[in-house]
């Protein structure tokens, strides 16, 4: 085999790359644009929004984004028209369409309930998944595997299967629609994955760091503490995304279990729709800004991420 | 003072005896080499000591007090590693002021700052101190590492096979260098290796490992010339010696016992064959640049030993074989004469 075919095989023509990039732009889009159209959707006015055919180009208007934030009745035009100036441009888009302003609506509290929920339950699962990986992967642990396995198994029920015993259990024990009942049942379900994760994180962290630093007069725990937690930061990093990911998305048991107070942004953007009409740009628009923390979170930390993914092949 | 005593010491990893009733004294300011082929227990030696494992039984004392069962940040011990040797995520300046940062130092920055330094100097690392310990050559982490252990000033130095990761040329100068350092320090150090020249170079005493158990310890020379078995003969001496059976060339006024005949160079005489006697063939002859090894067939044996670079013998001659004063081995491996109990 002569060099210049051995060295094609690695280094890309540039019709390949062409194909690759066509490949690669293709699936973007394909992935992007539901993105997008619920984008678009979150910025048209109602009547635009179920238009027939569907509307590429229109007029934007942040009217959804008024209605996801408010509460709103009908009222007569007289009334309206006896009103002082409208004070905002939420007033008066309101207005033309004959209701009037009647509070701030519960997305807000929804969205806090979610932030609080999935942070909580991410840090809880990370912090006890980490300690357990860091215990199995450098102690002499009686029946690891099989505990390792029981972990695992967790995860193998459907969660519809445990709903009803669940929600029997959070409301004898008055965790129904609490924060603390939901931080608790996402952190259940999350550090089985988090202790597989961090386990294999860990045990690619040759002993002989914590060794040296137990020679060098630490602890175990300072050793863990000063040289395998700072080591372990892709990868924890890894594991509080893909946690993060399901509690922040998670529908099914916080439909069931939540439905006041403690109730996330899953369960509740649905119920939009029903207040004044299909309103759909609303629905769209706490879509829109329910994806944005994990966007960020997943922009931010996308390196690790990728590491995560790969589960620490790519190393330096 | 820094003496280690290691008393009848045992540890066994399940099926497998590592450590079998090991006794070993290494004295104050004694450079002391542990020898032996990969699963003779070298490395679980210095963990035992070094407190990275609890001994099954027997005493382990380190300046008179009994360290059996204290952990390894109490023993007051250096250890160099074999590899991943520096904290990957510091500096050169942060991995050597790692140990004394360490719970129950209470140094002042000011004094951390001038030993680091100091440090520095002696492993000749002062001019990387800010790089991080990722970003240095195999040659240079491995300064580092051995600094890491001299910073502290412990009671005793333990290296695991320090060198083994180093090109040919730097493991020359780094010999040299721990073995400078070492006198400079007055340090009791305990070495692993498997390398015989790291071993014959720096040691005091050189002790051979096999099996878990410690077959003979003595200085460089004694080993060399006084090996208690064949098998410690065999870890010394390059090329390795030969091991040829009683009768193969004449061998008139060895002891009757001895069955084995250990024949390094020097114990060997060969010079071309005169008047049809001949003993064996020259069979190659190996050029390796620094040495000359000459490759003999007697008796359907191969014989290897050094020949000077001008050697008027080449591939074919016939050649005669005598000894001279070789070690000699009885039916059990054991030498004869001399050393041996």
């Amino acid at each position: 085999m002569s060099l210049t075919t051995a060295h094609s095989v690695v280094a890309p023509t540039p019709l390949s790359k062409r194909i690759a990039g066509t490949i690669v732009i293709l699936y973007a889009l394909v992935s992007i644009v539901p993105l997008l159209w619920i984008f678009a959707t979150s910025i048209k006015t109602p009547p635009d929004s179920i238009a027939y055919p569907p509307k590429v180009i229109f007029e934007p208007s942040a009217e959804g984004y008024c209605n996801l934030f408010t509460t709103r009745t009908r009222q007569t035009p007289e009334y309206i028209s006896s009103l002082p100036p409208a004070a905002n441009f939420c007033d008066e888009v309101t207005r033309k369409r004959n209701m009037v302003i009647a509070g701030p609506s519960n997305f807000l509290p929804r969205f806090v309930n979610s932030l609080v929920i999935a942070f909580g339950s991410t840090f809880c699962a990370v912090f006890l998944g980490t300690l357990a990986a860091y215990g199995f992967s450098r102690f002499k642990v009686p029946l690891a595997d099989d505990l390792l396995f029981f972990i695992l198994s967790t995860r193998m029920m459907p969660p519809i299967a445990v709903a009803v015993p669940i929600y029997l259990m959070y409301r004898e024990l008055g965790l129904s629609d609490s924060a603390l009942g939901m931080i608790l049942l996402y952190t259940a379900v999350n550090v089985s994955l988090a202790v597989w994760l961090l386990k294999g994180f860990i045990d690619e962290i040759p002993r002989e760091y914590e060794e040296a630093a137990m020679i060098d007069g630490y602890s175990r725990l300072q050793s863990f503490w000063r040289v395998v937690l700072p080591q372990a930061t892709t990868g924890i990093a890894a594991t509080a995304i893909f946690c993060l990911i399901f509690a922040w998305n998670e529908y099914a048991f916080a439909a069931l279990l939540t439905s006041g107070t403690a109730q996330t942004a899953p369960p509740f953007i649905p119920t939009i729709i029903g207040e004044g009409g299909q309103d759909w740009p609303a629905v769209a628009a706490g879509t829109t800004i329910f994806l944005i923390p994990i966007l960020v979170f997943t922009v931010l930390l996308r390196k690790q991420l990728l590491r995560g993914i790969t589960f620490g092949a790519v190393r330096k | 003072m820094a003496e280690i005593i290691l008393s009848s010491v045992s540890k066994r990893f399940g099926d497998s005896e590592a450590v079998r009733g090991l006794d070993l004294t290494i004295a104050h300011g004694e450079f002391v080499v542990l020898l032996g082929p990969t699963g003779a227990g070298k490395t679980t030696t210095l963990r035992l000591i070094a407190g990275l494992e609890r001994a099954d039984s027997g005493t382990i004392r380190i300046d008179g007090a009994d360290v059996t069962a204290l952990p390894p940040s109490a023993r007051d011990t250096a250890f160099v590693f074999q590899q991943y040797s520096l904290y990957p995520h510091l500096s050169v300046y942060e991995n050597l002021a790692f140990p004394l940062k360490a719970p129950g130092q209470n140094l002042s920055k000011a004094e951390i700052d001038l030993r680091v330094r100091a440090t520095a100097k002696l492993v000749r690392i002062d001019h990387k101190l800010e790089s991080r310990a990722t970003r240095l050559s195999g040659g240079e982490m491995q300064r580092v590492a051995i600094g890491r252990a001299l910073v502290r000033q412990p009671s005793i130095y333990l290296m695991d096979e320090p060198l083994s990761s180093l090109d040919a040329k730097l493991r020359a100068d780094m010999r040299l260098e721990l073995k400078r350092i070492q006198r400079e320090l007055d340090a009791t150090l305990l070495y692993v290796t498997h390398d015989q020249i790291e071993a014959m170079t720096m040691a005091d005493r050189i002790g051979i490992l096999k099996d878990g158990e410690l077959v003979q310890i003595g200085t460089p020379r004694e080993i060399y010339t006084a090996p208690r078995n064949i098998h410690v003969a065999g870890r010394l001496g390059q090329p390795s010696i030969n091991l040829l059976p009683r009768g193969l060339i004449p061998d008139a006024g060895l002891p009757d016992a001895a069955r084995t005949v250990g024949a390094r160079t020097e114990h060997l005489h060969i010079e071309q064959a005169s008047n049809g006697s001949a003993d064996g063939t020259v069979d190659w002859i190996e050029h390796l640049g620094d040495q000359t090894h000459l490759h003999v067939i007697a008796g359907g044996r191969k014989l290897i030993t050094l020949a000077p670079p001008d050697t008027a013998l080449s591939s074919g001659d016939r050649v005669t074989i005598r000894y001279r004063d070789p070690l000699c081995f009885d039916g059990n491996g054991d030498r004869l004469g001399g050393g041996a109990q």
